[in-house]
């Protein structure tokens, strides 16, 4: 008979060569393994999102491919030829008449927008938080949650029968005994109607996400700041504000992230003969060259670049914003 | 004596902060409002100005030619069609997902969300898509308005924020240990306690649906299927082109006149009908989603 061996002191298996990998006890893959068994559910759960996303968003992925190619229908994205440069189409976009038009319109567009768009949220989510009067809150919350949910194509259609030149603006303006102004007809009114247009839609919206935010902020704040004396205005300053940096900081680096995707669909409704020198944005070039001309490579060509444009934007903001302060989506 | 000084401070600011939001409440609300009104005016009286607070010369005529028209009919039954099936479909497609996403013991869960999340970031664009739908036989049928968009990052985030937050994994750890299979979980307790991010996710999809015309405009070239914003586009936006010829003179106004105020006129019947139903489901959405945005949000 053998001695006794202990078999938690001594036992053989310390010998081994697995065990001393430390691959020997019931690791993580037997851990996992087990669990995927046990949840097997959860992936039929998540089945129907996965495949919407592999064949609506990264099967199109491989298809951007035509952006350096020939496309030819027949052959088939796989088959076509390359193109000759390769970047013979974004050569051709640089080139082409509509570049620095669609590039500044572009920019200038999301700039205005953005600025404004950024801003204007939270001071209406500052000032609505300062309200005191619960009834008189609930209205204007309401009030301005409404003109989101109303369509583009009813808001672009307010635009026109307002401020055409028999509309409600111009006979406010004539009121004033001035002469009715055609609004719809000059490229310059374009992007002020754009911008304020989606103000007026978005704002309230945009403002939930930092009235939710400063509903958070501790009591106790309020009540140091009591103390020490502060003002309504310097309570608003000086714990509020900051509240919102974190969310605010966020909302820049997504909004960074889609600054040369100007709501295409807005543009395109809003968008007239007349205006067209300062309307054409790069995603309504897109949308008129690839699906109406047909020029499917040198669309995929200009949507590719505004994509890579917008990649390297929010990487930067990013970047950006975590070395400045310690916020950052990544 | 300080704190006197400090409650006028204050009740300046006050004052000046009422004053404001007041005028926001205007702004916000006026162009519904003149909207709502001119619908039912003459439009004799709203194109010279006497239509600003009030209805003039209440006319339904309005009205009655929208819901004449075969065409806007058509949309609007098409429209009810996408919105319901469509959410239905989304609500499906998403709920589950975020639900397995929400769960800390569901192997893969950073693998998932980060092959998802890289959508939001960078995608074919939009001549890739069209390929790809059109090879798939998708282009004018029904299923490309219902199954485009079926989810979308942002609102698997919101509702795994929602699941994370709001349902304790004490209460699901104690349910599996007596036996509970994952899909009995879900639908016998779990969603029986998220009625808040279901009102909230059907109301975004619902609403999504509701307004969709890019889409519609891209892929549906058949007026049979065509849904309302895309009718709505057609009379709103459109035609623009015979108000400005008539603006610049060239054609003669004559007889023409009474058309084309019957004309302003249906558009703004047509805005108040199309906006209505969404306005209608707002008010009973409204309890679940702003407490539903609020959990949501600040944890997103």
């Amino acid at each position: 008979m053998d001695k006794q061996i202990n078999p938690i002191y001594e036992n053989p298996i310390y010998e081994s060569k697995e065990f001393k990998k430390g691959r020997l006890h019931r690791g993580n893959f037997t851990k996992k393994c087990v669990l995927i068994k046990r949840n097997w559910q959860l992936y039929l759960f998540i089945l129907p999102a996965l495949a919407y996303f592999i064949i609506f968003c990264y099967i199109p992925m491989y298809g951007v491919q035509i952006a350096f190619k020939n496309y030819n229908g027949g052959a088939g994205i796989t088959s076509s030829p390359w193109a000759e440069p390769i970047y013979k189409y974004f050569k051709m976009f640089f080139e082409g008449a509509w570049f620095t038009t669609t590039l500044k319109n572009t920019i200038s567009l999301s700039l205005y927008s953005f600025a404004v768009g950024s801003i204007l949220p939270v001071v209406l989510a500052l000032m609505l938080n300062e309200a005191d009067n619960i009834y008189f809150k609930k209205a204007i919350q309401n009030a301005t949650y409404i003109p989101h949910f109303i369509s583009t194509v009813v808001l672009v259609g307010m635009l026109n029968i307002m401020f055409s030149r028999t509309g409600l603006v111009n006979q406010l303006i004539a009121l004033f005994g001035k002469e009715p102004i055609l609004f719809l007809m000059k490229d310059k009114a374009f992007k002020h109607l754009y911008v304020w247009s989606g103000i007026w839609q978005g704002t309230g919206w945009g403002s939930i996400i930092y009235f939710a935010a400063l509903s958070n902020v501790s009591v106790e704040l309020y009540e140091a700041a009591i103390i020490d004396g502060a003002s309504r205005f310097q309570k608003v300053i000086h714990i509020n504000i900051p509240a919102l940096m974190p969310t605010f900081i966020i909302m820049l680096i997504l909004g960074a992230g889609s600054i040369m995707n100007v709501g295409y669909e807005k543009v395109l409704l809003m968008q007239t003969d007349l205006n067209l020198k300062a309307s054409e944005v790069i995603s309504t070039y897109v949308y008129k060259v690839g699906i109406i001309h047909s020029q499917f490579s040198l669309s995929s060509a200009v949507g590719l670049f505004n994509n890579v444009i917008n990649l390297i934007l929010l990487v930067t903001v990013n970047r950006i914003a975590r070395s400045v302060s310690s916020n950052s989506l990544w | 004596m300080a704190i006197r000084r400090k409650l006028k401070s204050d009740i300046l600011f006050n004052i000046i902060n009422l004053f404001l939001l007041s005028i926001i409440f205007i702004i916000a609300v006026y162009p519904i409002w003149f909207v709502l009104c001119a619908s039912i005016s003459d439009p004799v009286f709203v194109n010279t100005g006497k239509v600003l607070l009030l209805p003039k010369g209440v006319t339904f005529s309005g009205y009655v030619s929208v819901f004449k028209d075969p065409a806007i009919l058509l949309g609007y039954r098409n429209t009810f069609f996408y919105t319901i099936i469509g959410t239905f479909i989304n609500l499906c497609v998403t709920l589950p997902a975020a639900y397995a996403l929400s769960r800390k013991d569901f192997v893969g869960n950073k693998l998932f969300t980060l092959i998802f999340l890289f959508t939001m970031f960078f995608s074919g664009g939009l001549i890739p898509t069209y390929l790809v739908i059109s090879k798939l036989n998708m282009v004018n049928t029904i299923w490309v308005l219902l199954v485009v968009g079926a989810t979308g990052m942002t609102n698997i985030i919101l509702s795994r924020t929602f699941f994370v937050n709001s349902i304790p994994p004490e209460m699901q750890e104690a349910a599996q240990i007596d036996g509970c299979s994952n899909l009995r979980l879900f639908t016998n307790i779990i969603l029986p306690l998220s009625k808040p991010i279901i009102a909230v996710m059907s109301l975004f999809f619902a609403v999504g649906h509701w307004n969709e015309y890019f889409t519609a405009m891209i892929y549906i070239t058949i007026p049979k299927l065509k849904p309302l914003q895309l009718v709505l586009r057609d009379i709103l936006v459109e035609s623009q082109f015979n108000a400005k010829m008539i603006e610049q003179g060239v054609i003669d106004v004559g007889e023409i006149s009474e058309r084309l105020k019957l004309q302003e006129l249906i558009r703004y019947s047509l805005i108040v009908v199309a906006t209505l139903p969404v306005m209608c489901l707002y008010p009973f959405i409204q309890k679940y989603f702003v407490k539903g945005i609020m959990i949501g949000a600040v944890k997103a």
